[in-house]
Protein backbone atom coordinates (compact mmCIF):
# COMPACT_ATOMS: atom_id res chain seq x y z
CA UNK A 1 0.00 0.00 0.00
CA UNK A 2 1.16 3.51 -0.63
CA UNK A 3 1.72 5.66 2.37
CA UNK A 4 2.32 9.14 1.00
CA UNK A 5 0.67 11.63 3.27
CA UNK A 6 -0.34 13.94 0.44
CA UNK A 7 -2.73 11.33 -0.91
CA UNK A 8 -5.78 13.00 -2.38
CA UNK A 9 -9.17 12.44 -0.84
CA UNK A 10 -11.50 9.71 -2.11
CA UNK A 11 -14.06 11.06 -4.56
CA UNK A 12 -17.02 10.30 -2.32
CA UNK A 13 -15.50 12.24 0.56
CA UNK A 14 -14.88 15.26 -1.67
CA UNK A 15 -18.48 15.24 -2.84
CA UNK A 16 -19.86 14.83 0.70
CA UNK A 17 -17.65 17.63 2.06
CA UNK A 18 -18.56 19.95 -0.82
CA UNK A 19 -22.28 19.25 -0.38
CA UNK A 20 -21.96 19.90 3.36
CA UNK A 21 -20.30 23.26 2.76
CA UNK A 22 -22.94 24.18 0.17
CA UNK A 23 -25.65 23.26 2.68
CA UNK A 24 -23.99 25.65 5.15
CA UNK A 25 -23.60 28.57 2.79
CA UNK A 26 -26.42 28.59 0.24
CA UNK A 27 -29.11 29.71 2.75
CA UNK A 28 -26.99 32.69 3.80
CA UNK A 29 -26.28 33.64 0.18
CA UNK A 30 -30.02 33.56 -0.55
CA UNK A 31 -30.49 36.37 1.97
CA UNK A 32 -28.38 38.60 -0.26
CA UNK A 33 -30.55 37.81 -3.28
CA UNK A 34 -33.79 38.45 -1.42
CA UNK A 35 -32.61 41.86 -0.21
CA UNK A 36 -32.86 43.09 -3.80
CA UNK A 37 -36.10 41.45 -4.93
CA UNK A 38 -38.97 43.56 -6.25
CA UNK A 39 -41.52 41.20 -4.70
CA UNK A 40 -42.78 42.59 -1.39
CA UNK A 41 -45.71 40.36 -0.41
CA UNK A 42 -44.36 36.79 -0.66
CA UNK A 43 -41.06 34.89 -0.62
CA UNK A 44 -41.34 34.12 -4.31
CA UNK A 45 -38.44 32.36 -6.03
CA UNK A 46 -37.03 33.15 -8.53
CA UNK A 47 -37.40 36.88 -7.77
CA UNK A 48 -39.52 38.59 -10.44
CA UNK A 49 -37.01 41.45 -10.66
CA UNK A 50 -34.27 43.28 -8.82
CA UNK A 51 -34.25 46.71 -7.24
CA UNK A 52 -32.19 48.66 -4.73
CA UNK A 53 -35.11 50.74 -3.48
CA UNK A 54 -35.47 48.72 -0.24
CA UNK A 55 -32.03 49.84 0.90
CA UNK A 56 -33.29 53.42 0.89
CA UNK A 57 -36.58 52.49 2.51
CA UNK A 58 -34.74 50.68 5.32
CA UNK A 59 -32.31 53.56 5.74
CA UNK A 60 -35.21 55.90 6.52
CA UNK A 61 -36.84 53.61 9.08
CA UNK A 62 -36.45 55.09 12.55
CA UNK A 63 -37.51 51.87 14.36
CA UNK A 64 -34.66 49.97 12.72
CA UNK A 65 -32.16 52.66 13.68
CA UNK A 66 -33.41 52.73 17.27
CA UNK A 67 -33.14 48.96 17.58
CA UNK A 68 -29.66 49.06 16.08
CA UNK A 69 -28.57 51.76 18.54
CA UNK A 70 -29.85 49.78 21.51
CA UNK A 71 -28.08 46.63 20.25
CA UNK A 72 -24.76 48.38 19.69
CA UNK A 73 -24.91 50.09 23.08
CA UNK A 74 -25.67 46.85 24.91
CA UNK A 75 -23.03 44.89 23.00
CA UNK A 76 -20.40 47.56 23.68
CA UNK A 77 -21.02 47.71 27.43
CA UNK A 78 -21.33 43.92 27.77
CA UNK A 79 -18.09 43.47 25.80
CA UNK A 80 -16.21 45.91 28.04
CA UNK A 81 -17.37 44.09 31.18
CA UNK A 82 -16.55 40.73 29.60
CA UNK A 83 -13.04 41.87 28.63
CA UNK A 84 -12.26 43.01 32.18
CA UNK A 85 -13.72 39.94 33.91
CA UNK A 86 -12.47 37.44 31.31
CA UNK A 87 -8.91 38.77 31.34
CA UNK A 88 -8.70 38.83 35.13
CA UNK A 89 -9.94 35.28 35.32
CA UNK A 90 -7.68 34.05 32.52
CA UNK A 91 -4.64 35.66 34.15
CA UNK A 92 -5.43 34.09 37.51
CA UNK A 93 -6.19 30.64 36.10
CA UNK A 94 -3.21 30.45 33.76
CA UNK A 95 -0.49 31.81 36.04
CA UNK A 96 -1.09 29.73 39.12
CA UNK A 97 -2.60 26.55 40.41
CA UNK A 98 -4.93 26.90 43.34
CA UNK A 99 -7.74 25.13 45.06
CA UNK A 100 -10.98 25.44 43.08
CA UNK A 101 -9.29 26.24 39.77
CA UNK A 102 -11.32 23.63 37.90
CA UNK A 103 -14.51 24.89 39.53
CA UNK A 104 -13.80 28.40 38.28
CA UNK A 105 -13.31 27.31 34.67
CA UNK A 106 -16.55 25.36 34.95
CA UNK A 107 -18.33 28.42 36.37
CA UNK A 108 -17.18 30.50 33.40
CA UNK A 109 -18.31 27.95 30.82
CA UNK A 110 -21.64 27.12 32.46
CA UNK A 111 -23.66 30.10 31.14
CA UNK A 112 -22.88 29.01 27.61
CA UNK A 113 -23.00 25.24 28.17
CA UNK A 114 -26.52 25.24 29.58
CA UNK A 115 -29.28 26.12 27.11
CA UNK A 116 -29.81 29.89 26.80
CA UNK A 117 -33.38 29.57 27.96
CA UNK A 118 -32.15 28.47 31.40
CA UNK A 119 -29.89 31.52 31.75
CA UNK A 120 -32.76 33.68 30.53
CA UNK A 121 -35.46 32.41 32.81
CA UNK A 122 -33.11 32.29 35.83
CA UNK A 123 -32.25 35.95 35.38
CA UNK A 124 -35.88 36.87 34.79
CA UNK A 125 -37.09 35.12 37.91
CA UNK A 126 -34.25 36.63 39.95
CA UNK A 127 -35.10 40.12 38.70
CA UNK A 128 -38.75 39.63 39.54
CA UNK A 129 -37.92 38.20 42.98
CA UNK A 130 -35.83 41.27 43.74
CA UNK A 131 -38.26 43.69 42.07
CA UNK A 132 -35.63 44.98 39.66
CA UNK A 133 -37.40 46.71 36.74
CA UNK A 134 -36.35 45.61 33.26
CA UNK A 135 -34.11 48.06 31.47
CA UNK A 136 -31.14 48.21 29.14
CA UNK A 137 -29.02 47.33 32.17
CA UNK A 138 -30.80 44.06 32.87
CA UNK A 139 -30.04 43.05 29.27
CA UNK A 140 -26.39 44.06 29.73
CA UNK A 141 -26.22 42.01 32.91
CA UNK A 142 -27.34 38.89 31.05
CA UNK A 143 -25.16 39.47 28.00
CA UNK A 144 -21.98 40.15 29.96
CA UNK A 145 -22.48 36.87 31.84
CA UNK A 146 -22.24 34.68 28.77
CA UNK A 147 -19.73 36.91 26.92
CA UNK A 148 -17.05 36.38 29.59
CA UNK A 149 -16.33 32.90 28.25
CA UNK A 150 -15.24 33.98 24.76
CA UNK A 151 -12.79 36.58 26.07
CA UNK A 152 -11.58 34.08 28.67
CA UNK A 153 -10.99 31.35 26.06
CA UNK A 154 -8.95 33.64 23.84
CA UNK A 155 -6.97 35.13 26.71
CA UNK A 156 -6.19 31.75 28.31
CA UNK A 157 -4.86 30.41 25.00
CA UNK A 158 -2.59 33.43 24.65
CA UNK A 159 -1.38 33.39 28.26
CA UNK A 160 -0.39 29.78 27.77
CA UNK A 161 1.80 30.74 24.83
CA UNK A 162 3.32 33.76 26.58
CA UNK A 163 6.44 32.64 28.36
CA UNK A 164 6.57 33.34 32.08
CA UNK A 165 10.26 34.19 31.79
CA UNK A 166 9.34 37.37 29.91
CA UNK A 167 7.54 38.60 32.99
CA UNK A 168 10.38 37.54 35.28
CA UNK A 169 12.85 39.32 33.01
CA UNK A 170 10.76 42.47 33.26
CA UNK A 171 10.88 42.30 37.05
CA UNK A 172 14.61 41.59 37.00
CA UNK A 173 15.17 44.65 34.87
CA UNK A 174 13.48 46.78 37.49
CA UNK A 175 9.93 47.21 36.29
CA UNK A 176 7.19 47.17 38.87
CA UNK A 177 4.00 45.12 38.53
CA UNK A 178 2.06 47.83 36.73
CA UNK A 179 4.88 48.62 34.33
CA UNK A 180 5.23 44.93 33.58
CA UNK A 181 1.53 44.75 32.84
CA UNK A 182 1.59 47.86 30.68
CA UNK A 183 4.78 47.17 28.69
CA UNK A 184 5.16 43.38 28.69
CA UNK A 185 1.86 41.59 29.32
CA UNK A 186 -0.54 43.89 27.50
CA UNK A 187 1.35 43.98 24.18
CA UNK A 188 1.53 40.19 24.32
CA UNK A 189 -2.13 39.55 24.96
CA UNK A 190 -3.49 42.64 23.17
CA UNK A 191 -4.55 40.99 19.92
CA UNK A 192 -6.08 38.05 21.77
CA UNK A 193 -8.16 40.46 23.86
CA UNK A 194 -9.19 42.36 20.75
CA UNK A 195 -10.21 39.12 19.05
CA UNK A 196 -12.07 37.92 22.14
CA UNK A 197 -13.74 41.30 22.47
CA UNK A 198 -14.91 41.24 18.88
CA UNK A 199 -16.32 37.76 19.24
CA UNK A 200 -18.06 38.82 22.44
CA UNK A 201 -19.50 41.81 20.60
CA UNK A 202 -20.78 39.59 17.79
CA UNK A 203 -22.24 37.15 20.32
CA UNK A 204 -24.08 39.89 22.22
CA UNK A 205 -25.17 41.73 19.06
CA UNK A 206 -26.86 38.56 17.81
CA UNK A 207 -28.28 37.23 21.09
CA UNK A 208 -32.03 36.79 21.24
CA UNK A 209 -32.99 34.01 23.68
CA UNK A 210 -31.63 35.56 26.87
CA UNK A 211 -32.69 39.00 25.66
CA UNK A 212 -36.35 38.07 25.32
CA UNK A 213 -36.34 37.21 29.01
CA UNK A 214 -34.39 40.19 30.31
CA UNK A 215 -35.82 43.07 28.27
CA UNK A 216 -38.85 45.15 29.03
CA UNK A 217 -39.76 47.77 26.45
CA UNK A 218 -36.29 47.84 24.92
CA UNK A 219 -36.09 46.49 21.41
CA UNK A 220 -32.73 45.19 20.25
CA UNK A 221 -32.22 44.39 16.60
CA UNK A 222 -32.64 40.61 17.11
CA UNK A 223 -35.89 41.24 19.00
CA UNK A 224 -37.07 43.41 16.10
CA UNK A 225 -36.20 40.59 13.69
CA UNK A 226 -37.91 38.00 15.87
CA UNK A 227 -41.15 39.96 15.74
CA UNK A 228 -40.89 40.14 11.98
CA UNK A 229 -40.28 36.40 11.85
CA UNK A 230 -43.34 35.61 13.91
CA UNK A 231 -45.61 38.18 12.20
CA UNK A 232 -44.14 39.27 8.86
CA UNK A 233 -45.36 42.79 8.14
CA UNK A 234 -42.60 44.40 6.10
CA UNK A 235 -40.76 41.63 4.29
CA UNK A 236 -38.52 43.82 2.10
CA UNK A 237 -37.21 45.77 5.11
CA UNK A 238 -36.60 42.51 7.00
CA UNK A 239 -34.66 41.14 4.02
CA UNK A 240 -32.38 44.19 4.00
CA UNK A 241 -31.92 44.13 7.79
CA UNK A 242 -31.03 40.42 7.60
CA UNK A 243 -28.39 41.14 4.97
CA UNK A 244 -26.91 43.99 7.01
CA UNK A 245 -26.81 41.80 10.14
CA UNK A 246 -24.89 39.11 8.24
CA UNK A 247 -22.39 41.67 6.97
CA UNK A 248 -21.97 43.31 10.39
CA UNK A 249 -21.29 40.00 12.15
CA UNK A 250 -18.91 38.77 9.43
CA UNK A 251 -16.47 41.65 9.86
CA UNK A 252 -15.51 40.91 13.49
CA UNK A 253 -15.24 37.17 12.76
CA UNK A 254 -12.84 37.62 9.86
CA UNK A 255 -10.88 40.23 11.80
CA UNK A 256 -10.67 37.96 14.86
CA UNK A 257 -9.43 35.15 12.61
CA UNK A 258 -6.58 37.25 11.26
CA UNK A 259 -5.68 38.56 14.70
CA UNK A 260 -5.26 35.14 16.28
CA UNK A 261 -4.33 32.82 13.45
CA UNK A 262 -0.60 32.84 14.22
CA UNK A 263 -0.18 29.86 16.49
CA UNK A 264 -3.49 29.44 18.21
CA UNK A 265 -7.04 29.25 17.01
CA UNK A 266 -9.90 31.61 17.55
CA UNK A 267 -11.93 30.15 20.33
CA UNK A 268 -15.12 30.27 18.42
CA UNK A 269 -15.94 26.66 19.14
CA UNK A 270 -17.20 27.66 22.53
CA UNK A 271 -19.97 29.82 21.23
CA UNK B 1 9.11 55.16 39.81
CA UNK B 2 12.56 54.36 41.03
CA UNK B 3 14.34 51.42 42.54
CA UNK B 4 14.09 47.76 41.69
CA UNK B 5 12.51 44.72 43.21
CA UNK B 6 13.09 44.99 46.90
CA UNK B 7 12.05 41.78 48.56
CA UNK B 8 11.79 38.18 47.64
CA UNK B 9 8.71 36.22 48.51
CA UNK B 10 10.57 34.48 51.31
CA UNK B 11 10.87 37.79 53.06
CA UNK B 12 14.66 38.01 52.77
CA UNK B 13 16.16 41.33 53.85
CA UNK B 14 15.81 44.13 51.35
CA UNK B 15 18.78 44.48 49.08
CA UNK B 16 17.29 47.48 47.42
CA UNK B 17 15.02 50.14 48.76
CA UNK B 18 11.25 49.87 48.56
CA UNK B 19 9.38 51.67 45.83
CA UNK B 20 8.00 55.15 46.24
CA UNK B 21 4.41 56.17 45.83
CA UNK B 22 1.17 54.31 46.15
CA UNK B 23 1.49 52.32 42.93
CA UNK B 24 5.02 51.30 43.83
CA UNK B 25 3.94 50.21 47.29
CA UNK B 26 1.05 48.22 45.81
CA UNK B 27 3.39 46.60 43.33
CA UNK B 28 5.74 45.59 46.14
CA UNK B 29 2.84 44.26 48.18
CA UNK B 30 1.67 42.05 45.30
CA UNK B 31 5.23 40.81 44.79
CA UNK B 32 5.50 39.80 48.42
CA UNK B 33 2.03 38.31 48.54
CA UNK B 34 1.16 36.73 45.19
CA UNK B 35 -1.85 35.04 46.78
CA UNK B 36 -3.33 38.47 47.50
CA UNK B 37 -2.99 39.48 43.85
CA UNK B 38 -4.55 36.19 42.79
CA UNK B 39 -7.41 36.76 45.17
CA UNK B 40 -8.00 40.30 43.92
CA UNK B 41 -7.90 39.13 40.30
CA UNK B 42 -10.41 36.36 40.89
CA UNK B 43 -12.74 38.42 43.04
CA UNK B 44 -14.59 40.42 40.34
CA UNK B 45 -15.31 37.55 37.91
CA UNK B 46 -16.23 35.11 40.66
CA UNK B 47 -18.48 37.66 42.36
CA UNK B 48 -20.17 38.49 39.06
CA UNK B 49 -20.77 34.92 37.96
CA UNK B 50 -21.48 33.74 41.48
CA UNK B 51 -24.08 36.40 42.24
CA UNK B 52 -25.60 37.13 38.84
CA UNK B 53 -25.51 33.66 37.39
CA UNK B 54 -25.42 31.06 40.15
CA UNK B 55 -27.63 33.26 42.32
CA UNK B 56 -30.29 33.42 39.62
CA UNK B 57 -29.99 29.74 38.85
CA UNK B 58 -30.48 28.95 42.51
CA UNK B 59 -33.46 31.30 42.72
CA UNK B 60 -34.99 29.48 39.77
CA UNK B 61 -34.49 26.03 41.26
CA UNK B 62 -35.97 27.27 44.49
CA UNK B 63 -39.12 28.40 42.70
CA UNK B 64 -39.63 24.98 41.15
CA UNK B 65 -40.51 23.82 44.67
CA UNK B 66 -43.23 26.46 44.97
CA UNK B 67 -46.64 26.01 43.45
CA UNK B 68 -49.30 28.14 41.88
CA UNK B 69 -52.72 28.58 43.42
CA UNK B 70 -55.22 27.41 40.82
CA UNK B 71 -57.92 29.90 41.80
CA UNK B 72 -56.05 33.12 42.48
CA UNK B 73 -53.12 32.47 40.12
CA UNK B 74 -50.77 33.63 42.89
CA UNK B 75 -47.54 31.83 43.66
CA UNK B 76 -47.57 30.09 47.05
CA UNK B 77 -44.11 30.35 48.56
CA UNK B 78 -43.99 27.12 50.50
CA UNK B 79 -42.17 23.87 49.82
CA UNK B 80 -44.09 21.36 47.72
CA UNK B 81 -43.38 18.69 45.11
CA UNK B 82 -46.76 19.29 43.47
CA UNK B 83 -45.24 21.21 40.56
CA UNK B 84 -42.93 18.33 39.73
CA UNK B 85 -45.98 16.09 39.85
CA UNK B 86 -47.57 18.24 37.15
CA UNK B 87 -44.61 17.52 34.92
CA UNK B 88 -45.74 13.89 34.79
CA UNK B 89 -49.11 14.72 33.24
CA UNK B 90 -49.44 13.06 29.82
CA UNK B 91 -49.39 16.39 27.92
CA UNK B 92 -46.16 17.46 29.62
CA UNK B 93 -44.57 14.02 29.24
CA UNK B 94 -45.35 14.26 25.53
CA UNK B 95 -43.48 17.54 25.32
CA UNK B 96 -40.43 16.05 27.02
CA UNK B 97 -40.38 12.90 24.91
CA UNK B 98 -40.85 14.91 21.71
CA UNK B 99 -37.96 17.19 22.61
CA UNK B 100 -35.57 14.42 23.60
CA UNK B 101 -36.38 12.39 20.45
CA UNK B 102 -35.86 15.47 18.27
CA UNK B 103 -32.57 16.26 20.02
CA UNK B 104 -31.38 12.68 19.46
CA UNK B 105 -32.31 12.67 15.76
CA UNK B 106 -30.77 16.10 15.19
CA UNK B 107 -27.57 14.95 16.88
CA UNK B 108 -27.30 11.81 14.74
CA UNK B 109 -28.01 13.70 11.51
CA UNK B 110 -25.54 16.46 12.39
CA UNK B 111 -22.82 13.89 13.04
CA UNK B 112 -23.46 12.20 9.67
CA UNK B 113 -23.39 15.49 7.73
CA UNK B 114 -20.50 16.95 9.75
CA UNK B 115 -18.11 14.01 9.56
CA UNK B 116 -17.11 14.27 5.88
CA UNK B 117 -16.57 18.03 6.16
CA UNK B 118 -14.46 17.64 9.30
CA UNK B 119 -12.57 14.69 7.80
CA UNK B 120 -11.70 16.56 4.64
CA UNK B 121 -10.77 19.74 6.52
CA UNK B 122 -8.57 17.86 9.01
CA UNK B 123 -6.78 15.34 6.82
CA UNK B 124 -6.80 16.54 3.21
CA UNK B 125 -7.18 20.33 3.09
CA UNK B 126 -3.80 22.09 2.93
CA UNK B 127 -2.63 25.70 2.85
CA UNK B 128 -5.17 28.01 1.26
CA UNK B 129 -7.87 25.33 1.33
CA UNK B 130 -7.34 24.82 5.02
CA UNK B 131 -7.99 28.50 5.74
CA UNK B 132 -10.97 28.44 3.40
CA UNK B 133 -12.47 25.45 5.20
CA UNK B 134 -11.84 27.07 8.55
CA UNK B 135 -13.61 30.28 7.59
CA UNK B 136 -16.22 28.23 5.74
CA UNK B 137 -17.15 26.62 9.05
CA UNK B 138 -16.67 29.67 11.28
CA UNK B 139 -18.73 32.09 9.21
CA UNK B 140 -21.97 30.06 9.33
CA UNK B 141 -21.28 29.34 13.02
CA UNK B 142 -21.12 33.02 13.85
CA UNK B 143 -23.71 34.28 11.39
CA UNK B 144 -26.82 35.57 13.07
CA UNK B 145 -28.98 32.82 14.48
CA UNK B 146 -32.20 34.60 13.53
CA UNK B 147 -31.00 35.35 10.03
CA UNK B 148 -30.26 31.65 9.54
CA UNK B 149 -33.78 30.75 10.63
CA UNK B 150 -35.15 33.51 8.42
CA UNK B 151 -33.22 32.10 5.47
CA UNK B 152 -34.97 28.77 5.98
CA UNK B 153 -38.31 30.47 6.16
CA UNK B 154 -37.53 31.86 2.70
CA UNK B 155 -36.35 28.48 1.43
CA UNK B 156 -39.21 26.37 2.77
CA UNK B 157 -42.01 28.81 1.90
CA UNK B 158 -44.60 27.41 -0.52
CA UNK B 159 -43.48 29.84 -3.23
CA UNK B 160 -39.81 29.47 -2.17
CA UNK B 161 -36.72 28.00 -3.78
CA UNK B 162 -37.10 24.47 -2.41
CA UNK B 163 -40.49 23.83 -3.96
CA UNK B 164 -39.33 25.60 -7.12
CA UNK B 165 -36.34 23.27 -7.38
CA UNK B 166 -38.48 20.19 -6.76
CA UNK B 167 -41.00 21.31 -9.38
CA UNK B 168 -38.23 21.77 -11.94
CA UNK B 169 -36.89 18.30 -11.12
CA UNK B 170 -40.44 16.90 -11.31
CA UNK B 171 -40.15 15.59 -7.76
CA UNK B 172 -43.10 17.46 -6.24
CA UNK B 173 -44.99 14.17 -5.93
CA UNK B 174 -42.25 12.81 -3.69
CA UNK B 175 -42.53 15.77 -1.32
CA UNK B 176 -46.32 15.43 -1.24
CA UNK B 177 -46.00 11.75 -0.37
CA UNK B 178 -43.60 12.62 2.44
CA UNK B 179 -45.86 15.37 3.79
CA UNK B 180 -48.80 12.96 3.76
CA UNK B 181 -47.00 10.75 6.30
CA UNK B 182 -48.17 10.99 9.90
CA UNK B 183 -45.99 12.80 12.48
CA UNK B 184 -43.21 13.92 10.11
CA UNK B 185 -45.65 15.41 7.61
CA UNK B 186 -47.90 18.45 7.61
CA UNK B 187 -49.60 20.87 5.26
CA UNK B 188 -46.22 22.19 4.09
CA UNK B 189 -42.56 21.76 5.02
CA UNK B 190 -42.45 24.96 7.06
CA UNK B 191 -45.19 23.70 9.37
CA UNK B 192 -43.93 20.13 9.84
CA UNK B 193 -41.48 18.38 12.15
CA UNK B 194 -39.39 17.65 9.07
CA UNK B 195 -38.91 21.39 8.58
CA UNK B 196 -38.04 21.89 12.27
CA UNK B 197 -35.55 19.02 12.02
CA UNK B 198 -33.80 20.43 8.93
CA UNK B 199 -33.43 23.87 10.49
CA UNK B 200 -32.08 22.41 13.75
CA UNK B 201 -29.48 20.39 11.85
CA UNK B 202 -28.53 23.43 9.79
CA UNK B 203 -28.16 25.81 12.69
CA UNK B 204 -26.15 23.46 14.97
CA UNK B 205 -24.02 21.78 12.30
CA UNK B 206 -20.86 23.91 12.82
CA UNK B 207 -20.90 23.00 16.53
CA UNK B 208 -20.53 19.37 15.48
CA UNK B 209 -17.90 19.94 12.78
CA UNK B 210 -15.37 21.78 14.95
CA UNK B 211 -14.84 19.17 17.71
CA UNK B 212 -14.74 16.30 15.18
CA UNK B 213 -12.16 18.20 13.17
CA UNK B 214 -10.12 18.85 16.32
CA UNK B 215 -10.10 15.16 17.26
CA UNK B 216 -9.21 14.08 13.70
CA UNK B 217 -6.33 16.53 13.57
CA UNK B 218 -4.86 14.95 16.67
CA UNK B 219 -4.55 11.50 15.09
CA UNK B 220 -0.88 11.03 14.12
CA UNK B 221 -0.36 10.34 10.41
CA UNK B 222 2.00 7.52 11.38
CA UNK B 223 -0.90 5.53 12.83
CA UNK B 224 -2.72 5.57 9.51
CA UNK B 225 0.53 4.77 7.70
CA UNK B 226 1.15 1.84 10.02
CA UNK B 227 -2.32 0.55 9.30
CA UNK B 228 -1.65 0.76 5.56
CA UNK B 229 1.77 -0.89 5.97
CA UNK B 230 0.10 -3.76 7.78
CA UNK B 231 -2.05 -4.33 4.72
CA UNK B 232 -5.28 -2.55 5.54
CA UNK B 233 -7.22 -1.03 2.67
CA UNK B 234 -8.01 2.71 2.99
CA UNK B 235 -11.57 1.80 3.98
CA UNK B 236 -10.39 -0.66 6.64
CA UNK B 237 -7.93 1.94 7.99
CA UNK B 238 -10.76 4.43 8.25
CA UNK B 239 -13.16 2.15 10.12
CA UNK B 240 -10.57 0.47 12.36
CA UNK B 241 -8.21 3.37 13.11
CA UNK B 242 -9.53 6.81 12.25
CA UNK B 243 -13.20 6.43 13.14
CA UNK B 244 -12.73 5.03 16.68
CA UNK B 245 -10.22 7.78 17.46
CA UNK B 246 -12.65 10.44 16.21
CA UNK B 247 -15.50 9.24 18.42
CA UNK B 248 -14.59 11.50 21.38
CA UNK B 249 -14.95 14.42 18.96
CA UNK B 250 -18.37 13.21 17.90
CA UNK B 251 -19.35 12.91 21.56
CA UNK B 252 -18.09 16.44 22.25
CA UNK B 253 -20.04 17.84 19.31
CA UNK B 254 -23.13 15.97 20.36
CA UNK B 255 -23.04 17.79 23.71
CA UNK B 256 -23.61 21.04 21.84
CA UNK B 257 -26.21 19.79 19.37
CA UNK B 258 -28.14 17.93 22.05
CA UNK B 259 -28.09 20.72 24.63
CA UNK B 260 -28.91 23.45 22.13
CA UNK B 261 -31.86 21.50 20.73
CA UNK B 262 -33.18 20.76 24.22
CA UNK B 263 -33.34 24.43 25.13
CA UNK B 264 -34.36 26.07 21.88
CA UNK B 265 -37.81 27.60 21.58
CA UNK B 266 -37.48 29.94 18.61
CA UNK B 267 -36.85 27.43 15.81
CA UNK B 268 -39.91 25.22 16.53
CA UNK B 269 -42.01 28.37 16.96
CA UNK B 270 -41.10 29.78 13.56
CA UNK B 271 -40.64 26.59 11.53
CA UNK B 272 -42.77 23.87 13.03
CA UNK B 273 -46.11 22.57 14.14
CA UNK B 274 -48.29 23.73 17.00
CA UNK B 275 -46.95 20.89 19.18
CA UNK B 276 -44.67 22.34 21.85
CA UNK B 277 -41.05 21.61 22.72
CA UNK B 278 -39.58 22.06 26.22
CA UNK B 279 -38.28 25.55 25.47
CA UNK B 280 -41.66 26.68 24.20
CA UNK B 281 -43.39 25.21 27.23
CA UNK B 282 -41.03 27.10 29.55
CA UNK B 283 -41.62 30.28 27.62
CA UNK B 284 -45.39 29.86 27.61
CA UNK B 285 -45.62 29.04 31.32
CA UNK B 286 -43.48 31.94 32.51
CA UNK B 287 -45.03 34.42 30.09
CA UNK B 288 -48.78 34.61 29.59
CA UNK B 289 -49.63 31.93 32.15
CA UNK B 290 -47.39 33.45 34.81
CA UNK B 291 -46.74 29.97 36.19
CA UNK B 292 -43.09 30.43 37.08
CA UNK B 293 -42.92 27.32 39.31
CA UNK B 294 -43.97 25.02 36.46
CA UNK B 295 -41.66 26.84 34.04
CA UNK B 296 -38.83 26.37 36.55
CA UNK B 297 -39.64 22.68 36.96
CA UNK B 298 -39.57 22.33 33.17
CA UNK B 299 -36.07 23.83 32.96
CA UNK B 300 -34.88 21.25 35.46
CA UNK B 301 -35.56 18.58 32.80
CA UNK B 302 -32.88 19.77 30.34
CA UNK B 303 -30.49 20.34 33.27
CA UNK B 304 -30.94 16.74 34.45
CA UNK B 305 -30.83 15.30 30.91
CA UNK B 306 -27.67 17.29 30.17
CA UNK B 307 -26.15 16.22 33.48
CA UNK B 308 -26.66 12.57 32.54
CA UNK B 309 -25.43 13.24 29.02
CA UNK B 310 -22.29 15.01 30.20
CA UNK B 311 -21.56 12.17 32.59
CA UNK B 312 -21.78 9.64 29.74
CA UNK B 313 -19.78 11.88 27.41
CA UNK B 314 -17.06 12.24 30.02
CA UNK B 315 -16.76 8.47 30.19
CA UNK B 316 -16.26 8.46 26.41
CA UNK B 317 -13.46 11.00 26.74
CA UNK B 318 -15.39 13.80 25.05
CA UNK B 319 -13.88 16.54 27.19
CA UNK B 320 -10.42 16.05 25.75
CA UNK B 321 -11.79 16.92 22.34
CA UNK B 322 -13.53 20.22 23.05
Amino acid sequence: MRSDREASAPFGLKVAAACGLLFLHVPILLIFVYAFTTEDKTYQWPPPGFTTQWLGVTWNRTDVWEALTVSVKIAAIATLIAIVLGTLCAAAVSRSRFFGREAISLLIILPIALPGIITGISLRSAFSLMDIPFSTWTIVLGHATFCVVVVYNNAVARFRRTSGSLIEASYDLGADGFQTFRYVILPNIGTALLAGGMLAFALSFDEVIVTTFTSGQQQTLPIWMLEELVRPRQRPVTNVVAMVVVLVTLIPIIAAYYLTREGDQVSGAGK
Amino acid sequence: MSGTVALTDRGAPAILTARNGLLGALSDLFWRKPKLLLFLMLLPPVLWLGIVYLGSLFALLLQSFFSIDEYSGMIKREFTLKTYGELLQPANLDIMIRTVVMATLVTIASAVVAFPIAHYAARYARGKWKALFYLGIMLPLWSSYLVKIYAWKLILAKEGIFNWALANLHLTGLLEAWLALPIVGGSSLSVSFTGTFIVFVYVWLPFMILPIQASLERIPVSLVEASADLGASPGRSFWSVIFPLALPGVAAGSIFTFSLTLGDYIIPKIIGTSHLFIGQAVYAHQGTAGNIPLAAAFTVVPIVVMGLYLWMAKRMGAFDAI
